[in-house]
């Protein structure tokens, strides 16, 4: 049994598996709006939070809240379970793929045997879409792989009842109504102010007041954690930023091209300057990433030591405060 | 970032290619393929290069008999006691017994066969230890990424 299904290769996988499901049933859309409908673009310095050993740095809303958002904003009916039971779930797959629905499904990623071996960790919040089966093998929609892949069954039950932080249980979810054609404009202003109240939120470790929080632990981490730990951190946090699925400069490319469609959507052209500067804040990111992995390399240049990467940091939160506080003026 | 500037640093993805967000001449957003860049390449390996010093401190434990074959293994598949405790229905204790010598040995049958199974490999082999060989001591199977050269 098998659907014929649009696959597409995007940046990121959650807001690809909805695009793609959206696109399959009816509803073109593209990653970026995805994306930026879901209100994807955030930051969080969570020390508390550690991932073998090392604290946790996000550029992006938590995993489920774009997907979430965009079917809530737009009015699409959704089909979500999880699964105690691996057989359960499994059966329950394949009773979707029977009557040729596509489903969606939260994996983990170090079990499944087509990623490549340098990016297996046990990090579970990767999402892919199943459209059909062969014999023993699902035919898999992998938003980040360039052309859909095979996977067994053996090795996709595996995946998905992997365990640890944020466990998948087998969740899986399927569009189960569309609207007749979908109303973007007001979710696009929703999900914006959305994005500008969370990233000046008042709280410390969030928003532009976390990249600033974070600049500040960054500057003391060679003096509190010695050299060796505070490359590990930094070598961390580029991980984070830049590792597949951030569509670069920790999503705020992505968020530009969502700004770009935004101000085509609305009539508004001066969302369009605004996406010139959020890819200018893009590429403050990038510079962070590439002075911060000379240092992990040992190569740090003249004005690259840490004091001078907080300084990057800085300027990175201000350029951002700045640039979402007008964003928020325009969709008042 | 510009179209014309998508970095093209092959090392992680194995010839596969992720897409990435750039402008294309007339200012607008195009999604455009990278092989990889460097300093993501670079915190990557760096990752790499702390679990396989892991692997390798459990292994030398392991051999000077502090910890049991299952410790290696478990390393091997970056996992600690709560994770592997999670994959086997057991308390988190009952991973860190297991992951001594004595109790090890004195493991039921179905118990090692299950550990085995979640470890993707076969009871033997979860009681056997890599020989030694090569300057790092440490051969594993499936290889871990690692620096070339």
């Amino acid at each position: 049994m098998q659907t014929p299904f649009p696959h597409r290769q995007t940046a990121h996988c959650e807001s690809g598996v909805i695009a793609n499901l959206l696109t399959h049933h009816g509803l073109p859309m593209s990653e970026a709006m995805a994306f930026g409908i879901g209100g994807g673009l955030f930051f969080g310095y969570l020390p508390f939070i550690r991932i073998n050993g090392l604290p946790l740095t996000t550029f992006r809303t938590t995993p489920g809240g774009i997907f979430n958002r965009v079917t809530k904003r737009l009015g699409i009916g959704v089909a979500c379970k999880n699964f105690k039971n691996p057989d359960q779930a499994m059966a329950e797959l394949d009773s979707y793929l029977g009557r040729g629905v596509p489903v969606g499904m939260q994996t983990g990623v170090y079990w499944l045997p087509y990623f490549p071996p340098a990016l297996r960790f046990h990090f579970n919040a990767h999402n892919m879409i199943a459209f059909g089966k062969k014999g023993d093998d699902y035919l898999i929609s992998d938003p980040v792989f360039p052309e859909p892949v095979v996977c067994a069954a053996s090795d996709l039950a595996r995946a998905r009842f992997a365990q640890g932080a944020l466990a998948p249980k087998g969740r899986m979810y399927c569009i189960t109504a569309v609207p007749k054609a979908l109303d973007l404009a007001p979710a696009i202003r929703q999900s914006i102010r959305g994005v500008c109240r969370s990233m000046s939120a008042p709280f410390p470790l969030i928003g532009t007041r976390g990249i600033r929080f974070l600049a500040g632990q960054l500057e003391r981490w060679p003096a509190r954690l010695g050299d060796r730990r505070a490359i590990l951190y930094l070598g961390n946090l580029i991980r984070m930023q830049e590792e597949i699925g951030t569509g670069g400069g920790g999503f705020r490319f992505i968020f530009a091209a969502f700004l770009q469609e935004a101000a085509d959507v609305l009539g508004e052209s001066r969302l369009l300057d605004l996406s010139q500067r959020m890819t200018a804040v893009g590429d403050l990111w990038r510079e962070f990433a590439v002075a911060g992995a000379r240092h992990c390399k040992g190569r740090a240049g003249e004005g690259e030591d840490f004091g001078d990467l907080a300084r990057m940091l800085r300027r990175c939160g201000e350029e951002e405060g700045a640039l979402l506080r007008e964003l928020a003026s325009l969709v008042r | 970032m510009q179209e014309n500037e998508v970095p093209q640093d092959e090392a992680l993805f194995d010839g596969m290619s992720e897409v990435c967000y750039a402008l294309d001449q007339s200012g607008r957003y195009v999604l455009a393929k990278s092989a990889g860049w460097e300093p993501a390449n670079i915190a990557n390996l760096q990752a790499w290069d702390v679990i396989h010093a892991e692997v390798a401190a459990v292994l030398a434990r392991v051999r000077a008999g502090e910890l049991s074959p299952l410790a290696f293994h478990m390393a091997r598949h970056q996992m600690d006691a709560k994770l592997l405790a999670g994959y086997a229905g057991l308390f988190c204790w009952q991973v860190r017994r297991h992951m001594k010598p004595a109790p090890f040995r004195n493991l039921n049958p179905a118990r090692l066969a299950r550990y085995a199974a979640i470890l993707k490999t076969t009871t033997e082999e979860l009681c056997r230890l890599p020989e030694r060989s090569g300057a790092a001591g440490v051969d594993t199977e499936p290889p871990l990424p690692s620096r070339e050269g």
